[in-house]
């Protein structure tokens, strides 16, 4: 990854369309670096269609995403959607087709009811007539982590307060403010046990990533950021199956996350994360998931969640910072938001994160969570990798 | 710059009262599975030839063992709380137009007989009332009023 743009995300973004909104992000990647669009030889572009209600990006966007006349291709896998992005600009360059492809994600949420788009993302027969959207389906999630491992709201509220303290270093988050675990108890409950601060905002935003082929990764202006590997699994039917496939697979978290993790791991030589990852970015969509979350990525035992958070191993200065942009609690523009955690980890492993950098950092994790738990899972180093070429 | 003035600048234009209605196919087996809650009060299964993993609702294909399923098997109107929320905040549901009540209890249920897992209302908006292993039962709508959805089935209540 050798250029990085990304809007200031906001409520609302009433000033731009869709295509404008997109074009701020593309100028400022493709400035970052130091190319033009006639530079770029393919496009990958992702949203959620439902949340603005007018379909294929891939075609009305082409003025303002640089894809006129050019190879584009629309990927979209709810929640995911960015992190894919970003696997499939990689798998672009990586094919040895193009050398220098455009990974743009970007969600206008303001332009919509968030719940009542994601609800139609669902089977019509089983599941809309009563699920509540993703604070709904989420909440179940939280109410069998707290039953089965003894966690607390105030252990989840933790990772709340981390994360929107850690915007206040990134002048593009959207919700940016200091708060306190009993602030974040006395907010409303919108589907217990989850309440409004424990959830992410809905937000306009996009985000721009240049990936190039290492045979021109060094005739940009900033160093690269390299991907050392990627997986991604989705397991999901209707909203019911993944606690259903958690007896399938032997009764752990979270199926989809765990294979996706093991596979990574295993490829990238990753054995204790919290000690060899310097910073992560994880798609943490409400603050119960940074608990349950890194058990399922591997960064402490099962039920071990808040223990390790509030033991400050993920706060700025700890033992591997997670979310120094903030995160999704603080910004969610939803097809923007997998691919500004794939950015914010190519920005750390650039040395180039501004108030938000982990000194040294030159090992990262970036996740995209989505659609009923599905897991992208990416590994980006500062060092070129030494496996997979040729 | 106030709201106010924001909005007065930057216009947004509505999309109305957009109706755009669609028809979809329960297929062979979900029809069969809504029929028998509309006219029997009944919850049918279907069982994989290989693994013997039994699903609720009905579907064509075991994942898992990607072969296709065709036995039927009757699957109880009882069951237990596997997971479950109150929610409560106010939403738009998009299938009917209108602001879905609540608070409302919202229940992941294991039928006895089924491996896989229902999704629906439970009678309960008090969680301290409510946990993982309590026992629940199926409350249809009276015959007569039920249309072959799964709304034909008002709610799941605690025994
Ligand atoms: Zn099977």
């Amino acid at each position: 990854m050798v250029g990085v743009g990304m809007t200031v995300q906001r409520s609302s973004r009433r000033d731009v369309t869709g295509v404008e909104l997109i074009n701020e992000a593309v100028r400022a990647a493709l400035s970052d670096a130091a190319m033009t669009r006639k530079d770029i030889d393919a496009v990958v572009i992702g949203n959620m269609d439902h949340f603005e209600g007018i379909n294929y990006v891939d075609t009305w966007s082409v003025d303002g995403s640089g894809a006129l006349g050019k190879p584009v291709m629309k990927m979209t896998t709810g929640g995911t959607t960015g992190t894919t992005v970003a696997m499939g600009a990689y798998y672009h360059v990586a094919s040895g087709m193009f050398d220098r492809v455009l990974a743009i994600g970007w969600e206008k949420n303001s332009e919509s009811d968030t719940t009542g788009a994601i609800i139609t993302a669902f089977d019509p027969f089983w599941d809309r007539p009563t699920f509540g959207g993703a604070v709904a389906g989420l909440a179940l999630e939280a109410t069998q982590y707290m039953a089965e491992t003894g966690a607390s709201e105030e252990d989840a509220a933790y990772v709340a307060v981390r994360d929107r303290k850690n915007a206040l270093n990134n002048p593009y988050a959207h919700l940016r403010m200091e708060l306190t675990i009993q602030a974040i108890m006395e907010t409303p409950y919108l589907a217990w046990p989850v309440k409004l601060g424990d959830m992410c905002p809905r937000t306009d935003g996009a985000c721009a990533l240049v990936f190039a082929s290492e045979d021109v990764a060094d005739d940009f202006p900033n160093p690269p950021a390299w991907v050392r590997g990627l997986a991604d699994r989705h397991l999901w039917a209707y909203t019911s199956d993944p606690y259903v496939n958690q007896k399938v697979k032997g009764g752990t978290w979270f199926p989809a996350m765990e294979m996706a993790t093991r596979e990574l791991y295993d490829r990238v030589g990753i054995t204790d994360p919290l000690e060899q990852f310097d910073v992560a970015e994880l798609y943490l969509p409400y603050s119960f998931a940074g608990l349950r979350y890194m058990e399922s990525l591997g960064f402490c035992e099962r039920g071990g969640g808040p223990e390790l958070v509030r033991s400050g191993a993920t706060d700025m200065g700890g033992k591997c910072p997670v979310n120094p942009s903030g995160g999704v609690l603080s910004s969610n523009a939803i097809g923007a938001t997998g691919l500004l955690r794939v950015a914010e980890a190519a920005l750390q492993m650039q040395g180039r994160a501004g108030d938000r950098q982990v000194q040294g950092a030159s090992l990262a994790l970036a996740t995209g969570f989505g659609g009923c738990y599905w897991s992208d899972e990416i590994v980006l180093g500062s060092e070129m990798p030494d496996v997979g070429r040729g | 710059m106030s709201d106010g003035g924001v909005k007065r600048m930057y216009l947004v234009v509505e999309s109305g009262q957009a109706e755009q209605p669609f028809r979809w196919s329960a297929g062979t087996y979900g029809s069969r599975f809504l029929t028998a809650i509309r006219d029997d009060g009944t919850f049918t299964g279907i069982k994989c030839p290989k693994c013997g993993h039994v699903y609720v609702p009905l579907r064509r294909v075991c994942g898992p063992c990607f072969t296709e399923m065709t036995e039927l098997v009757p699957v109880s109107n009882e069951g237990t709380l596997v997971t479950f929320s109150v929610v409560s905040f106010g939403f738009v549901d998009p299938s009917t137009g209108k602001h879905r009540a609540v608070p409302y209890g919202y229940a992941v249920i294991k039928l006895d007989g089924a491996d896989s897992y229902l999704i629906h209302f439970i009678d309960e908006t008090d969680p301290a009332k409510m946990k993982a292993g309590d026992r629940v039962r199926a409350v249809f709508e009276d015959e007569g009023e039920r249309t072959g959805s799964m709304l034909d089935i008002k709610h799941f209540e605690l025994v």
